[in-house]
């Protein structure tokens, strides 16, 4: 390969990323409005309706008033950690990104160890936050910080378990082979959403605690902790880290329609709906996760923190743990298991 | 110079400056939050080789799960470096001498290691399939065929270490009130609520 070549690849990647990352913030920005939206019409609320017709360009003002804002940096705080962790927050959350096939091909790096990647990634903006709690020398924000800490990592425990199900019904680690796994003339019905349903339930709580959403959003519990981890923070590392939070969600939503919604296949397997591009039912699916997560926001009160622990430890833990198993015995006994 | 060449430098040195600050940095926090990118930096030099799954699980198990837990206790001890540096100069030559034997041994090791050639033309155990299998693929045959028995001991081990911290760690503390979620549920509304009749000007016993 030469030099040119070499740079041509690089180019092309790095258009991918950035057409990637606009299309990703512009689909975060009207995620969180339609969360804000569902959330107001659950409570017989208008919501946001002043910016713009119906209120469509809320995002992008708050956007601008978060950035114009002036940071403030407490007194005793860790000025450079204080300032890294929300980058780190959500560039992390970002990264996801990367190897998750938005159509049939469509992924920017398509590793065959593309679950463990995300495991990997999502695993790491832990740190984001429990830095950002430390380095704000403040007690709510550290209180806040090491609840999160606990409870990412205690359900992360349940996620790979989920995952795993579905990686030994798929018999790849690779995102795209998991999708075409699903592939079945049976469309819809030969998901694993229907074939794996208490795995899928499982990881929808699980996604939700993960990414510190209500009713586990624990770590930022107003009544107690005021704003958790984020409580000092103002002005763009306050957008960085929401921004991260909301990103975190998205890719839950996506990861959730690659394991159990097929991905970019259409739920009826023939024409005319086969026509229609794998983006729109990628983009489908993912909505309609992130429209049930918001309607978990809007109806479902906050969890205490034991309940929260109890659930996580004590019902998702052994239910996932015994589900890997009878998944095995199922697949081995049937000769269903994919043969590599 | 191949980008993978630049990439290796850019990892190893990372790797080597990080792990340098994990001892020099005075903060406790610090040198976790180096340890860290320490681990991730060894992460790349993984990829690099081509060992892409070992990268994720180092990343998965040693970053996202035992790290936090560093930093976790880190943390909450707030441990007082300044003190704990004060007999420094006493434990120096003790220290200095056990550095040395390892710094020997080391380049011993480095300086007489050679590649059995046999190895490379022999039969490969730990590559069952050639090319034809992925990394993760190849990893779980070698594992869970050839070396099933070293894994059920590891296993075992480690069910043993987590079984020891909890036996050290529990504690039954007499007149705590614990939830249990299944004694709640049972309840029925004859259990819970009881409706007294209460003469006007009397009272009842409760």
């Amino acid at each position: 390969m030469t030099a040119w070549e070499v740079l041509g690849t690089v180019l092309l990647i790095g258009l991918k990323s950035v057409l990637l990352l606009v299309a990703l913030l512009v689909f975060i920005a009207y995620a969180l409005l339609a969360d804000r939206k569902i959330w107001a019409a659950v409570q017989l609320r208008r919501g946001p309706n002043v910016v713009g017709p119906w209120g469509l360009f809320q995002s992008f003002a708050d956007l601008l008033k978060f950035v114009l804002k002036e940071p403030v940096i407490p007194a005793g705080a860790n000025k450079s950690l204080f300032l890294l962790a929300p980058l780190i927050f959500a560039t992390l959350a970002l990264a996801a990104w990367a190897v998750i096939p938005l159509a049939d091909g469509w992924a920017i790096a398509d590793i065959n160890v593309g679950m463990t990647y995300i495991f990997a990634i999502s695993s790491l903006g832990v740190y984001g936050v429990i830095m950002g709690g430390w380095a704000s020398n403040s007690k709510y924000a550290f209180l806040g910080a090491l609840r999160s800490a606990a409870q990412m990592v205690s359900y992360e425990v349940s996620l790979g378990f989920v995952i795993i199900t579905v990686l030994m019904c798929a018999g790849s680690l690779n995102l795209s082979q998991i999708v075409r796994a699903q592939d079945t003339s049976l469309g819809i019905l030969g998901w694993y959403w229907l074939w794996l349903f208490p795995m899928f339930v499982v990881f929808f709580i699980s996604a939700m605690a993960e990414t510190n959403r209500p009713p586990f959003d624990l770590p930022e519990a107003e009544s107690e902790l005021v704003a958790g981890y984020m409580v000092e923070y103002s002005s763009t590392p306050y957008l960085l880290f929401m921004l991260g939070e909301y990103v975190a969600i998205v890719t839950m939503c996506a990861l959730g329609t690659i394991l159990f919604l097929g991905g970019w296949l259409s739920p009826i397997p023939f024409a005319p709906f086969t026509w229609v591009p794998g983006l729109i039912w990628f983009a489908l699916k993912a909505s309609f996760l992130f429209f049930m997560i918001a309607m978990v926001k809007a109806m479902v009160p906050r969890y205490r923190y034991d309940q929260l622990m109890r659930l996580g430890w004590k019902v998702f833990l052994p239910l996932s743990l015994v589900m890997v198993f009878v998944v095995a015995f199922v697949l081995k006994l049937t000769g269903l298991a994919p043969v590599s | 110079m191949t980008a993978a060449a630049a990439f290796f430098y850019l990892f190893a040195a990372i790797t080597v400056a990080s792990g340098f600050m994990v001892i020099a940095s005075r903060n406790p926090v610090t040198s976790v939050l180096f340890l860290i990118l320490a681990f991730v930096n060894a992460a790349g030099l993984f990829v690099l080789m081509g060992a892409e799954f070992l990268a994720m699980i180092l990343v998965v198990v040693y970053v996202g799960a035992v790290a936090v837990l560093f930093l976790f206790v880190v943390m909450m001890l707030d441990v007082d470096f300044a003190e704990l540096r004060q007999g420094f100069q006493d434990y120096l030559p003790v220290g200095g001498l056990i550095g040395a034997v390892f710094l020997v041994e080391l380049l011993l090791v480095v300086g007489s290691w050679a590649i059995d050639p046999g190895l490379v033309h022999g039969p490969l155990a730990v590559a069952p399939g050639g090319e034809t299998v992925t990394n993760t693929q190849a990893l779980g045959l070698v594992l869970y065929t050839n070396y099933f028995f070293f894994f059920q001991v590891a296993g075992l081990i480690l069910l043993v270490a987590m079984i020891g911290a909890i036996v050290l760690t529990l504690r039954d503390r007499p007149g705590v009130k614990r939830q249990d979620i299944s004694i709640q549920n049972a309840r029925t509304q004859a259990d819970a609520v009881e409706v007294r009749h209460v003469p006007t000007g009397q009272g009842v016993e409760v």
